[in-house]
């Protein structure tokens, strides 16, 4: 306990004085990084997390938002744990960040690497990623309903969901939904989330939750059919994007009777320790790459939901996701035993 | 045709000055990766993605794609040089690569592979410009079954082709696929065989065996015969690069197959490295001089060169067409495509037509202008022997801890390097065959990820793996490889056997 | 058969106690990936394999494989050579520094233990002249540097004297 509590007071006061820090903003420019940034991804190339990672990169180049320079550093070893090891043995270094995914809960839960949140100083959210229900555009489901019906009537494991990774996000809805039909669903862990989109393609499984950015191409081809998406209101995107549909026209879950919420953090976090002034900073920068056009893009092609917050809201924000990951993992059946 | 009309279109898209020049620093940049065991494709695209955002796409994807095929190009020298593989898909190129520099012929084995990469990549592209829809349904058909029978076919070809004792073959086989499984289990996501240690979460990387078998092993072994590289007196010989060439067309059988081994691979998307394995042991057993095989033949370089090349280049045509990145590098360039705007996928081909050809044409292109640069280099790179061992040696073991470091930026894996490195002179010298054992790492996670998929889908049942025709036509090939290898060599057997018996 | 150069006396290890030492080892790692296995479950569930299925088989070939390699080492002539000592001590003249570079790594970095490593080797194993030896052994971790930091902006591990530049 003793050691939670104080992570907890660290991030707590950190939380606090990046939050003070923004408010004065000019008064705390002092710090400056005077290195070049390692920007950790704890996931594979070319994934979500490492795409934005890129993005914000790419950014910050092009604007000239930062005079160091910063680097993309992939350490997928053991579900991103390999990342997060990283970080938290690098306290005090205000020469780093992560972005993070839904693996910043599930990866110590379900493999009991030993790391949390709280090894860490929390920077700013970015974005939420949704998450929506795809099935093959060819297959007879025309709404959330349908399918569900027929998960219902089959019986158990004959419908098979594609997601990425094991334990993580794509797994705990396919548990969500198993418990809504009541008829168990094989779930088929792939690396990426491109891979499972064109699995379904290829009908190797009957369905995906995968993230807009990552089944877009192939929506637009005609390939994959959006049942519902996993919020609580339709997504705010309201160009047509496939023949006369846009993301909006999409209807949520739970007005289809799949009463099921998740959306995945993509926040930025920095190693315990540092100084306020540093954490500042970085909330400062985030904040700028957030005002790009470049930004707007990615957020616009990406359907994301774009709430973002800092500082001590965050934090809180960041806890009680935490404690909502734990209940998720605890009901499937997913917590590692030791 | 239309494909040959929008080619035209593309260079007419490439064809500027400025591309030009894009092209030139991209290929140079390119072999500079290549060379260093630190720096993959993936980094230098990574790296220089920011930068190529205020330019137009096609000119930056130019400038990219061109480092990839530098790093195509570039991974063989250190392999033959200093038995080094810069890429992992260089690795079969040292079987008989290296052999061939020891003989003397730095030079010539630099040539060969060279031209074979730049054939390999050229039949891929014309696959891409004349199939690619086509192509790009059939990648569709691969689920996991397909792509465990594809792991198969691939280990099957390559092993049991050894003359040491098959108990080695074995132990070392089965060793790296122990090794292989250490670390983050994909499939449940839980950890195994890492006994509460955080080094081990990321397993035991390929690269990092690989360096230290290859790499320190054969500087331990050449410490023993004395302070000197065995090809040492490699003259510089400029006419070097004609002699080679007009050896090359009598190996057209095993480029072909290369070539057809390696679209496959690429495409499906197993990889490059796993087609250049694929191919040295279909050529070792199908050629005439299979025997000498390993001790520097020139064909034991045209196979893996040209397989890997042809890998690389077709592994882009799932990341256009499907949006599935067929190797780190080509993930990292489809991040890219979205930061740009474009959205890889079945449209692409329809809707940046002038992007899409424009990058092909630059397949072409860049490949002439890398097979140009490389070719004009190769004496230099052969003159690099001539540097004595005691500066060399040196800068090589620098060179592999810098990149037994950049694998997963973690000093654990340069001390597992030089553990790797005395084992590999151990194993060598006890005469064990380390190339098993290596594929077996480089594929047994792939191969048993792709299994329990199968059987996930399958609902546990084995026969998935011969429920449809190309399933079962892929597993045949392996089962026939396998046992073919068996069957000739019990023919051999067989008839040393009646050789003998009049003595 | 066996090399007929051999000295009187034991101008070496012999190859037979060398290979059944590898195969001792190489059974020890085999023995290992089946108790790790066998820790996280190694049964064949509902939905195939578990995961410690495959290491767990792996291991025992492992296992198998090594025993018949150490009995096939046991029958080799005690007379073989492994290797003369003074090849061995080549050997260790590389295995020593490296050991000590990999070691000296994670303290000072990767430049400073280079530029050592480099510089020992030249000086006491090729034996050249300080002014070359001190050139390579300063210029080539500075090229590294510029390549790998600047150029591709790849972050290599180093020490106090490059916090103490500032770089």
């Amino acid at each position: 306990m003793g050691v939670n509590e104080m992570g907890w007071r660290l991030s707590a006061v950190a939380a606090a004085t990046a939050m003070a820090a923004t408010l004065f903003a000019p008064a705390a420019k002092a710090w400056e990084p005077t290195r070049t940034i390692e920007f950790i991804v704890p996931a594979g190339t070319g994934g979500g997390a490492d795409q934005m990672a890129r993005v914000i990169q790419g950014i910050v180049a092009k604007h000239g938002l930062m005079k160091q320079t910063m680097v993309v550093i992939n350490k997928a070893g053991g579900a991103g744990g390999e990342g997060f090891l990283d970080i938290k043995g690098a306290k005090g270094n205000p020469h780093k960040l992560v972005i993070t995914l839904s693996n910043l809960f599930t990866t110590p839960m379900a493999t009991g690497i030993p790391f949390s949140w709280k090894d860490m100083t929390p920077v700013s959210m970015m974005a939420l990623d949704e998450f929506v229900l795809w099935v093959n555009a060819e297959s007879p489901y025309k709404t959330a309903k349908d399918y569900t019906d027929a998960i219902k009537a089959a019986e158990p494991g004959k419908f098979k969901m594609g997601g990425t990774g094991s334990k993580q996000e794509d797994q705990i809805i396919t548990v969500a939904i198993d418990r809504v039909t009541g008829k168990k669903m094989t779930y088929v862990p792939y690396k990426g989330g491109g891979e499972v989109a064109v699995q379904l393609v290829g009908k190797h499984i009957d369905s995906t939750v995968n993230n807009p950015i990552e089944a877009v191409a192939q929506w637009r081809a005609g390939a994959l059919r959006p049942l519902c998406v996993f919020d609580s209101k339709p997504l705010p995107v309201t160009d047509k994007i496939a023949g006369d549909k846009a993301w909006a026209d999409i209807p949520t879950c739970k007005s289809a009777g799949l009463d099921i919420e998740y959306l995945m953090l993509r926040g930025i976090f920095m190693p315990a320790g540092v100084p306020k002034e540093a954490t500042a900073y970085y909330v400062d920068l985030m904040k700028k790459v957030r005002d790009t056009p470049e930004w707007k893009q990615l957020m616009h092609d990406g359907a994301f939901n774009q709430t973002t917050m800092s500082g001590d809201e965050y934090a809180k924000w960041v806890e009680n996701e935490e404690k909502r990951h734990r209940d998720l993992m605890k009901e499937a059946g997913f917590l590692a035993s030791n | 045709m239309e494909g040959i009309a929008d080619l035209l279109h593309g260079f007419g898209v490439v064809l500027s000055w400025t591309n030009f020049v894009y092209m030139l620093i991209g290929i140079m940049l390119g072999v500079i990766i290549g060379v260093l065991p630190g720096l993959g494709g993936a980094n230098g695209i990574a790296i220089l993605l920011p930068l190529t955002f205020s330019m137009p796409p096609t000119s930056a994807i130019i400038l990219l794609s061109c480092i990839y095929w530098g790093a195509l190009f570039g991974g063989a020298i250190t392999s033959i040089l200093f038995n080094i593989p810069g890429e992992p898909w260089s690795v079969a190129t040292t079987f008989d690569g290296h052999p061939m520099a020891q003989k003397g012929q730095a030079g010539e084995a630099l040539t060969a592979a060279f031209t074979s990469s730049f054939v390999g990549a050229l039949f891929a592209v014309i696959v891409i410009t004349l199939a690619a829809p086509l192509v790009a349904k059939f990648a569709l058909q691969f689920g996991p079954a397909e792509k465990f029978s594809v792991f198969f076919l691939a280990f099957c070809s390559f092993v049991g082709m050894g003359k040491e004792p098959p108990s080695k073959t074995v132990a070392a086989m089965m060793l790296g696929f122990a090794l292989a499984a250490v670390g983050t289990d994909t499939v449940t996501g839980g950890l195994r065989l890492t006994f509460g240690s955080t080094e081990l979460l990321s397993g035991f990387d390929f690269l990092v065996a690989v360096i230290g078998l290859f790499g320190i092993g054969e500087i331990l072994l050449t410490m023993e015969e004395g302070l000197s590289f065995k090809g040492k007196a490699t003259g510089i010989n400029p006419t070097v690069v004609w002699q080679t060439w007009k050896m090359l067309p009598r190996y057209w059988m095993t480029s072909l197959r290369s070539c057809v081994i390696g679209c496959w691979m690429g495409i499906t998307p197993a990889g490059a490295t796993p087609a250049s394995f694929m191919s040295y042991g279909i050529a070792k057993r199908s050629s005439k001089d299979g025997e000498k095989f390993g001790t520097g033949e020139i064909e034991g370089v045209v196979a893996p060169e040209t397989a890997a090349h042809a890998a690389g280049t077709s592994a882009l045509l799932p990341m256009l067409a499907l949006g599935v990145p067929g190797s780190p590098t080509a993930a990292v360039l489809l991040g890219g495509l979205l930061i740009w705007g474009l959205q890889p996928g079945p449209l692409l081909f329809v809707e940046q037509k002038d992007f899409v050809w424009g990058l092909i044409a630059s397949m072409y292109l860049g490949n002439i202008v890398g097979l140009v640069i490389v070719l004009t280099m190769v004496p230099v790179f052969a003159a690099i022997l001539r540097v004595p061992f005691a500066i060399v040696a040196p800068i090589i073991l620098v060179i592999c801890a810098i990149g037994a470091y950049t694998v997963h930026n973690n000093t654990f894996d340069v001390i597992m390097m030089l553990v790797f490195g005395v084992a590999g002179y151990f194993l060598k010298k006890c005469n064990y065959p380390l190339a098993p054992m290596v594929l077996a790492i480089v594929l047994g996670d792939k191969a048993e990820e792709a299994f329990r998929q199968s059987l996930l889908l399958s609902g546990g049942k084995v026969t998935v793996f011969w429920s449809s025709p190309l399933v079962s036509a892929i597993m045949a090939l392996g089962l026939i490889a396998l046992f073919w290898g068996g069957i000739s060599k019990g023919l051999n057997r067989v008839f040393a056997r009646r050789r003998a018996a009049p003595l | 058969m066996s090399d007929p150069s051999k000295a009187p006396g034991s101008p070496g290890p012999g190859q037979r106690i060398v290979e059944m030492g590898v195969a001792l080892f190489i059974l020890a790692l085999g023995a290992l990936a089946m108790i790790g296995s066998l820790r996280v479950g190694i049964g064949w569930g509902a939905e195939g394999p578990k995961s410690g299925f495959f290491p767990f088989w792996v291991g025992l070939i492992v296992v198998l494989a090594s025993a018949r390699n150490f009995w096939r080492a046991i029958a080799i002539s005690p007379a073989r050579l492994f290797a003369e000592w003074g090849q061995i001590a080549q050997v260790r003249k590389v295995v020593i520094p490296m050991a000590i570079y990999v070691a000296l790594v994670p303290f000072f970095g990767i430049y400073v233990a280079s530029a050592l490593l480099i510089a020992g080797f030249m000086r006491w194993l090729g034996r050249y002249g300080w002014l070359l030896t001190l050139a390579v052994a300063i210029l080539l971790p500075i090229l590294i540097y510029v390549t790998f930091e600047d150029w591709f902006l790849v972050p290599l591990p180093k020490g106090p004297l490059e916090d103490w530049l500032g770089l």
